[in-house]
């Protein structure tokens, strides 16, 4: 999967980032188009700092995010918000709006074609199961049901970089096989997804890399072959292999 | 640990909670700022002193058998603060029924959850008398000081005001929950709170204008129809009256009964204020749905960010109640402008300030809904949009529904006394942007329904955001009064922006 040819879709070069310890430390990432990448470490390990950074949540302190391969998302965050989207595991939606009309508002907000936007914004209700209550206010759903309000917001401008940090936590199975099906959907239509989880069979399943942070830094990154080579041990499950990963880290 | 030991036990409990909540309220949740507090508090309370010593000095020697006029004068305040007292009880009994903090915690104990409200209960009537105990000390303490100890009965009154709200507060709220349900409760609850709260005060005002032509609320307390229509000075009606003047008989029979009201409302209603949390715990939005008779239409950032602002206000009734709630204090001056338009009389003028000071207030909440209740920040953060563009639309909705309310007032206005509109459109103006400028200073991140603790949050965007609108509101009034000396009070709002400017927090 690690071919120099393909096009970056994201490349992240010495980003650091401290509060009253350092987040994260001299980060180098780089994620291809068309890319399931998925981003693992410990809690506290700089995985949602990382991402906010590269949403453009928040300011590195030093360090270079550049998107689609030319856009250099510090100096011009517009243009590379433009082309991103972002999911966190609280799903921030307006509990008095319909997902209709949440939708038509993200659609407002990235600027796109009103005919082209209600188009996706059906199609994504569609996958999701979210059609039937397309046209009721959100106060009344469940955790689950704003979860895919907010992955449906966050897919109808159509972007080439979805960032997810841990989409499917609190989610039932029917509703996170709904929520991979559209994610894998994205990638097979060209798109890259970068997702934090620590569930780690999703990792497993549906990455085609993995990348395993700590203590901010990229310690492993690879497919899970790659991964348990570079562990140099049998290990058979994602979950074994990042176990032996971060305690030799911390070791 | 017996009957009696876990009462106290529980009301210990409570205590420990009503001064941590009381703390918090006053820090903004940080110990650090206690001893700043502390003498923001001695500060305060000097000063609460010092308008006390002008506004009751005066009456000091006022006799403990005083004359009628008097004693309609006394009852009438009372009964005005007894309102407002009132409303907080009801306030906080409704937020005792919905919060669920430790709800689940109490109702799963094996204490007696009728107990368990009995005691929570006592504490909604403590922290009620509590306050209104505060708040009075400075007039009782200056009334003491220059007319002697007996004016320390006063305590005594105002502590068995606070009994009489909570038992009324209690009893009210039950009886909403019984005729409309624990899902209508909360907001017609809080509704009824703010209107009694206000109604006093606005009922006088009207009947002010109406009789008077002032907009002062004690002329018709002052009225010589009502002095010769009220009970003779030994009925009993006045007993509250003589109470606060320091009669020790009506004292007692005062207290006596108020407390006694209270107990009756305790052990009466103790059982059911705990089904009624529970029902109020089970609560589930309803399912509204929208008509919806066109699809996405075409719209700029700008135009979507200030629609979606409009549309959560709307669609919010409790949030509607909260903001518009100021709004009601605009009514007096409404019925005093159509007083002006039909007989032609100049006190049009009077109206300038109490514009400008409203417009103030209402847009400091409101722009604290736009700018920091944000319940999507990550979704308008990431979007394609500099955050200058966010932050003018978000202003913009603010303005809009400023414009919508007072532009109607300000056009009445402008039939009657064309030169008071202009002053008042630009002091709306003026106070407006005030208001939005502190917000903007102190925004932070936080949610719709957190609207109620956003003075908590910071005491200096609070204060600086009345001082602001009052200091309009003097420079609009002088102004139209056509003096220079309006000039003052703009530079004392200049240089309150200025100071925010100054000390706010790195954004």
């Amino acid at each position: 999967m690690n071919e120099p040819s393909r096009p970056i879709a994201l490349a992240v070069r010495n980003l650091s980032k401290r509060f009253d310890r350092p987040a994260v430390d001299a980060l180098d990432l780089t994620i291809y188009g068309g890319e399931f990448y998925s981003l693992l470490g410990p809690n506290g390990a700089g995985k949602t700092t990382t991402l906010r950074m590269v949403a453009g949540l928040l300011r590195p302190d030093s360090g270079s995010i550049l998107v689609n391969g030319t856009i250099d998302a510090l100096a011009d965050p517009v243009s590379a918000k433009q082309v991103m989207a972002w999911v966190s595991d609280e799903p921030m939606i307006y509990e008095k709006l319909t997902p209709f009309e949440y939708l038509e508002f993200v659609a407002g907000l990235w600027g796109m074609d009103p005919a082209s936007a209600e188009k996706r914004a059906q199609e994504l209700f569609g996958w999701l199961g979210l059609a039937p209550h397309a046209h009721e206010r959100c106060e009344s759903f469940s955790k689950g049901m704003r979860q895919k309000v907010a992955l449906a917001g966050a897919l109808v401008h159509d972007p080439k970089l979805i960032i997810l940090d841990e989409p499917l936590t609190g989610l039932d199975a029917g509703s996170a096989r709904q929520v991979k099906n559209v994610l894998r959907e994205r990638v097979r239509a060209g798109g890259t997804v970068i997702m934090t989880t620590h569930i780690l069979e999703v990792a497993e399943r549906m990455a085609d890399r993995i990348g395993v942070i700590a203590g901010g830094r990229l310690i492993a990154e690879g497919t899970l072959d790659e991964l348990r080579r570079q562990t140099g041990t049998t290990a058979t499950t994602l979950e074994d292999t990042f176990l032996t990963l971060v305690a030799e880290q911390a070791a | 640990m017996n009957h009696s030991a876990t009462l106290i036990w529980l009301a210990g409990h409570e205590l420990r909670l009503g001064w941590r909540d009381w703390v918090s309220l006053m820090t903004a949740g940080r110990r650090t700022r206690i001893r700043t507090a502390t003498v923001a508090l001695i500060v305060f309370a000097l000063v609460m002193h010092f308008i006390a010593y002008t506004m009751v000095f005066r009456y000091a020697n006022a006799g403990v058998y005083p004359d009628k006029a008097t004693l309609v004068v006394v009852s009438g305040t009372m009964l005005l603060s007894w309102s407002l007292l009132l409303s907080q009880a009801m306030e906080s009994v409704t937020r005792a029924f919905y919060t669920r903090s430790d709800l689940d915690l109490i109702l799963t104990s094996p204490f007696s959850a009728r107990k368990v409200f009995a005691v929570r209960m006592v504490r909604i009537a403590a922290s009620v008398t509590a306050i209104a105990m505060l708040l009075a000390a400075p007039f009782i303490n200056v009334l003491a000081l220059f007319g002697g100890i007996r004016w320390f009965a006063a305590y005594g009154a105002v502590a068995a005001m606070g009994a009489v709200a909570a038992a009324f507060a209690v009893v009210l709220t039950i009886a909403l929950f019984r005729t409309i349900g624990a899902k209508r409760t909360r907001l017609i609850a809080q509704i009824v709170a703010a209107v009694i709260g206000a109604a006093f005060v606005i009922g006088l005002q009207i009947c002010a204008i109406v009789s008077f032509g002032t907009l002062s609320r004690f002329a018709p307390l002052q009225s010589e129809w009502l002095i010769a229509h009220a009970p003779e000075a030994s009925n009993a009606l006045w007993l509250p009256a003589r109470a606060v003047l320091g009669d020790g008989g009506a004292l007692v029979l005062v207290a006596g009964i108020s407390f006694a009201l209270l107990c009756i409302s305790i052990l009466t209603f103790a059982g059911s204020f705990g089904e009624h949390a529970i029902a109020a715990a089970g609560v589930s939005n309803t399912v509204v749905r929208q008509a919806r008779w066109q699809g996405f239409r075409r719209r700029s950032p700008q135009r979507v960010l200030r629609r979606k602002e409009w549309i959560l206000l709307l669609r919010d009734p409790w949030l509607m109640s909260q903001t518009l709630m100021q709004v009601l204090y605009l009514l007096p001056p409404a019925i005093m402008l159509w007083r002006g338009f039909r007989e032609g009389i100049g006190a049009s003028v009077v109206l300038v300030p109490v514009l400008v000071m409203a417009a103030g207030q209402l847009a400091g909440g409101l722009a604290w809904l736009s700018i920091s209740g944000e319940d999507a920040p990550d979704l308008v953060s990431t979007a394609p949009v500099t955050s200058r563009r966010i932050i003018a639309a978000k202003i913009e909705a603010v303005a809009g529904a400023i414009g919508l309310i007072f532009a109607p007032l300000i056009l009445g206005l402008g039939l009657v006394a064309p030169a008071a509109a202009l002053i008042s459109a630009a002091g709306v103006l003026v106070a407006t942007a005030s208001a939005t400028l502190i917000q903007l200073c102190f925004r932070v991140q936080a949610r719709r329904s957190h609207f109620r603790r956003r003075q908590t949050s910071s005491r200096i965007a609070t204060f600086a955001e009345a001082f602001s609108s009052i200091s309009w509101a003097g420079t609009a009034a002088l102004v139209a009064a056509g003096t220079w000396l309006a000039i003052f009070p703009a530079v004392i709002a200049i240089a309150i922006l200025a100071g925010v400017r100054a000390i706010s927090p790195r954004q």
